[in-house]
Formats: structure tokens, C-alpha cells, sequence
């Protein structure tokens, strides 16, 4: 019974910006819609959504779904308003391995999220505290990490060394950008050992967790947390579950890899709800206010 | 068959000399150590010391066997997360104890099941980036045959980065970028040489600092000709890195890895 057919809708998990534009053949198939953009499906109860309902939060109203967010989003629910300064805003990727069509890749991600790479950094206070903060886009290429998010999360936690200031970066992740080839693996290296040196000077580096985090971010700085916070429900791992399920040719258990399951095998500190993050980020800072 | 082919195919050959033929071949007097002090011991990661000539040195190396039985036993040289914490650990106690360490890697990558994640092969090899960036003793890598993604570079935060001329080290198997980007598994040949894998393009791309030469008549057939060549530059680079002072030492495996990434700024 599909009652909704034929017309428009968006899913949140795709990324907003992309709404509507696919063929009706195609929505007709792929999942009941409603008029002009005005509800959302949940991917995770499937229900329809009238979109007013949903907050800043992107919460889904009816099975209280975490969905993904954008930095822009992100800054608006998590710094003190009027606080957040960008750092190298401008930066944009080359093709180091010429894939064909990589900038044609890009620019499509560009436009599809709105930003000009996977992550955006900045400083800004939370709860008045200051902080560098980070937060990775899921709807560019998959937040995929090559060159320029390698670069830009360095740099922050550069930044933060010398100013002596916490750093805390929001994941979300397919893993390393294989266009770009083995330089972006390079990047897991060029993070982590910026965070060493963080973590050398007594810093605080809080890892926040969003849905999905996997592959080389997951192998790299997001598992380097001293503290590592979780959003419900988020997916959570190194390897991607089609492989494993192609590499061992069994059933993967019921909430396999998801932030409960990290919590439970100790990989987790605590899982949030994102309607606490804020506090919770400004009382953790707070707890390790120098001086 | 393109040069980037060959070399995966030449790697793969089930007679290619894996690690524990190296470390007998290069050192001496070699003991095996045993575990990660936390939940097993992991066959696809040979641990222990040796001497290098007169000096100790620990060395590390993800294993691969000959045999469906040897693989087995090693699990046909892709670790668990224990793997990469015994060789973290052995790492830690060559900083105690001032000795160099040597690596040597060859692996399709980290092993992808379920008690894999449940025992975090992410965590084990992020902490092993972290931890051999700052280890306040030098790290030489060698890429003796495959070098598959993050379960690779976990071993390979070196100040040195070697490869024999028919290694390779990629972000994930020509099979892999083939049937993921392209949707397409019959380009592997295509995306091999796409991926810039092979010790040549490494060299240029400065992942790679030095590339060993391998004999015509096929490295299984002529080991010690190339453990030779290895064992002099082996001596010859750590006797160098052990005069140096720690901080320059650390500053500069910082600066190897700082440097990578192509982007524009304006
Ligand atoms: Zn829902």
C-alpha cells in the first residue's frame, strides 16, 4: 500500500540541500511521499513527519532519532552565540592522484553540502569557556577524510597547542577519500600525531562521536579522545559491515557497531543525547579550566 | 599487464619471503615474545629482539605463511586489534630500554570481523599512530610485500620508510577502489596503476624514502641478497639515528608525516 505516491519529499539522511530533484519514476519506488517538502521520513521508524515539528535539535519527533547534522547546524546548537570564528575557511582540495573527474566530484559535493570541504574548524566558547572545536560533514563525499580534512583538523589541533586550548572534534565519517589515494591515509598518521603532541601538554581533547563514524577517522582521531562522547545510536567502527559480512559469512548481531555496543566494550565514555551536548561539552571544559 | 599489476601479483605468490625469513636472514639470536598483556596473543604479529650485528634492536613484523596451515596460524597476515597491541607493546618496552626498532609489513590489511570491533581494531591502531609518532627511539619501516591501509601504516610511523621494488602500500586493494568507485571489480589492472601503489611512485610522492632493488631470478630465490643490502643500510641509518638527540629525532618524524596532503588555500 503505498498511500503517499507520486509526490515529493527529502529524506534528512541525504542531505538537505538535495531534496526533490530525483525522477517520479524513481520516487514512486523508492519511498511513499508527501507534498512540497513540508514532511520528512525517518529512516530509522519510517514515519512521516510534518518537518515544522522537527527543532534545531533534527531530532525525529516520533522514535527520537539523531539526525545528521551540518557544521552550521552543529555551531548553532553547541557555541555561545556570536562566539565562533572560522579558521582556514578558504581551503580547498587539489587532485594529487589526477583521478578522472575528482573536481567535477567535488563541485557537486560543494554544492550537494554547501561547504567547500568535510570539515569545518574554528574557536569559539561553550558555555563560556573557549574552546577549538571541529565538526565533519557526513553529506560531503561521505566525510570522507583526504588532504584538506587531514590539514584542517591538524592545523586546529595546532592551534590549540599553542593557545593552550581544548580541542573538541565533532566525527562523522565513511572513511579515508580514496581518490585521493594513499596521500589521504597519510592523514591518519598527520592527525594523530598532532594530537601526541596535544596530549603532551596537558590538554584536553574531547572526541564527540556523531553517526556514522568508521574507517580511517575511526582508526585515527576519533578513538584518541581523553574523553569520548557518543550521540544514541550512532555507527560506530572500523570496518565497514558489508566487509566484514563478505569476510567472515555470518550474521552481525543486533546493534553491532552502534554507540551502545561501544559503550559496552569500553570504548565509550558516555553516550548523550544531543539535546544535553551542549551542557555536558561546557561542564567537561569547565572541569578542566586551567590555572 | 601493467607494472603496478605485476607487482600485486608478484607480492601475492605464496612463496614471497615473509617476515620471520627476513628477521633470520638480517639479525641474530631473534626470541619471540608472546601477547599483548591483554587478551591474547596474535599470530599474524612476530615480536621479540635481536642483535643487529652488536646491536640490540626490537623488531616487529606482521606475518604471512607459505601454507594454508601457516596461514591459518597467522591468519593470513591481517592482525586483530591484539596484534597491533603486542606490537605496540614491544615498541614501548625498546623506548624503556633504548633500542631501536624495525618493522616490517606486509599484510592485505586489518582483519574485518566481529571480534575485531568488539575488542576496537580502530582504537588499537590509532593508538599505535599516536604512540609511534612520539616513541623516544628511532623506527625504521619496511613494506616487504603488501601494504593494505590503516592496517599498515600502524606499523609504519618510521623515521624511515623503506620498500623492497615490489612492494606496495595503497588506501585500500586495487579490488577494492575498482568495485567501490567504479562498480566495476574486472578494472583492477586499471585502478592499480591508478593508485600509484608501487614502490617507483612511492618513491616520487616521498612516502617512501628508499627503494630496494629485488633479484631477477625472484626474491624466494635469492633472500640473502637482499637482506644483505638491507642489513647494511639497516646499520648504517640506525647507527646515525641513535647519535641523535630525542627532540630532533621527534621533531623530524613529525615533519615526515606533517607534510603530506595537496591542497589550495585562497
Ligand atoms: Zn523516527
Amino acid at each position: 500500500m503505498n498511500l503517499f505516491g507520486k509526490k515529493s519529499y527529502f529524506s534528512l539522511e541525504g542531505g538537505e540541500k538535495e531534496r526533490t530533484k530525483r525522477s517520479d519514476k524513481k520516487r514512486q519506488k523508492a519511498e511513499p511521499s508527501i507534498p512540497d517538502g513540508m514532511w520528512i521520513k525517518c529512516n530509522t521508524c519510517k514515519a512521516i513527519i510534518y518537518k515544522k515539528e522537527v527543532t534545531e535539535y533534527k531530532l525525529c519527533p516520533n522514535c527520537d532519532a539523531h539526525f545528521r547534522m551540518s557544521p552550521s547546524e552543529r555551531i548553532a546548537i553547541t557555541c555561545d552565540e556570536g562566539t565562533w570564528v572560522e579558521l582556514d575557511a578558504k581551503m580547498r582540495p587539489k587532485n594529487p592522484m589526477n583521478y578522472p573527474d575528482y573536481e567535477q566530484v567535488i563541485e557537486k559535493a560543494q554544492k550537494k553540502a554547501g561547504i567547500l570541504e568535510g570539515v569545518v574548524t574554528g574557536r569559539c566558547k561553550i558555555c563560556g569557556q573557549d574552546t577549538v572545536l571541529a565538526m565533519m560533514d557526513s553529506h560531503f563525499i561521505m566525510g570522507s577524510m583526504g588532504s584538506v580534512v587531514g590539514e584542517k583538523v591538524t592545523r586546529a589541533v595546532e592551534y590549540a597547542t599553542e593557545n593552550r586550548l581544548p580541542i573538541i572534534i565533532f566525527t562523522t565519517s565513511g572513511g579515508a577519500r580514496m581518490q585521493e589515494g594513499i596521500i589521504s591515509l597519510m592523514q591518519m598518521a598527520k592527525v594523530a600525531e598532532a594530537l601526541g603532541r596535544h596530549d603532551e601538554a596537558g590538554l584536553l581533547y574531547v572526541a564527540v562521536l556523531t553517526d556514522p563514524t568508521t574507517g580511517g577517522v575511526t582508526a585515527s582521531f576519533a578513538m584518541l579522545g581523553d574523553i569520548i562522547l557518543s550521540e544514541p545510536k550512532a555507527l560506530i567502527g572500523f570496518a565497514g559491515q558489508r566487509v566484514i559480512q563478505g569476510t567472515i559469512h555470518q550474521k552481525l548481531p543486533e546493534g553491532f557497531q552502534r554507540a551502545e555496543f561501544q559503550l559496552e566494550h569500553g570504548f565509550v565514555d558516555r553516550i548523550v543525547h544531543r539535546e544535553k551536548l551542549r551542557e555536558e561539552l561546557g561542564k567537561i571544559l569547565l572541569l578542566h579550566k586551567e590555572g | 599487464m601493467n607494472e603496478a599489476m605485476k607487482s600485486v601479483s608478484i607480492v601475492r605468490k605464496i612463496e614471497r619471503p615473509n617476515t620471520r625469513q627476513f628477521i633470520d636472514a638480517i639479525f641474530n639470536d631473534f626470541m619471540e615474545f608472546h601477547g599483548d598483556r591483554l587478551f591474547a596473543d596474535d599470530g599474524a604479529v612476530v615480536g621479540g629482539i635481536a642483535f643487529l650485528e652488536k646491536m640490540p634492536v626490537t623488531v616487529v613484523g606482521i606475518q604471512k605463511g607459505h601454507t594454508l596451515e601457516e596461514n591459518v596460524a597467522c591468519n593470513f597476515g591481517s592482525p586483530n586489534p591484539e596484534g597491533y597491541r603486542k606490537a605496540l607493546r614491544l615498541m614501548k618496552q625498546a623506548e624503556k630500554f633504548h633500542r631501536p626498532v624495525v618493522t616490517f609489513i606486509n599484510t592485505a590489511g586489518a582483519f574485518c570481523g566481529i571480534g575485531a570491533e568488539e575488542r576496537g581494531q580502530g582504537e588499537a591502531i590509532a593508538r599505535n599512530l599516536l604512540e609511534m609518532s612520539r616513541l623516544k627511539t628511532p623506527v625504521i619501516s619496511i613494506f616487504i610485500g603488501e601494504g593494505g591501509s590503516g592496517g599498515a601504516i600502524a606499523l609504519a610511523v618510521g623515521d624511515a620508510v623503506w620498500m623492497l621494488e615490489h612492494g606496495m602500500y595503497s588506501v585500500l586493494s586495487p579490488e577494492g577502489f575498482a568495485s567501490i568507485l567504479w562498480r566495476d571489480s574486472s578494472r583492477v589492472a586499471e585502478a592499480a596503476e591508478l593508485m600509484k601503489m608501487t614502490a617507483k611512485d612511492l618513491l616520487k610522492n616521498e612516502v617512501i624514502d628508499r627503494m630496494f632493488p629485488e633479484p631477477k631470478e625472484g626474491l624466494e630465490n635469492n633472500l640473502d641478497a637482499v637482506a644483505a643490502e638491507l642489513k647494511k643500510a639497516l646499520l648504517e641509518t640506525l647507527s646515525k639515528l641513535m647519535e641523535e638527540e630525542t627532540s630532533l629525532l621527534l621533531e623530524n618524524r613529525y615533519q615526515r608525516f606533517r607534510k603530506f596532503g595537496e591542497f589550495v588555500e585562497s
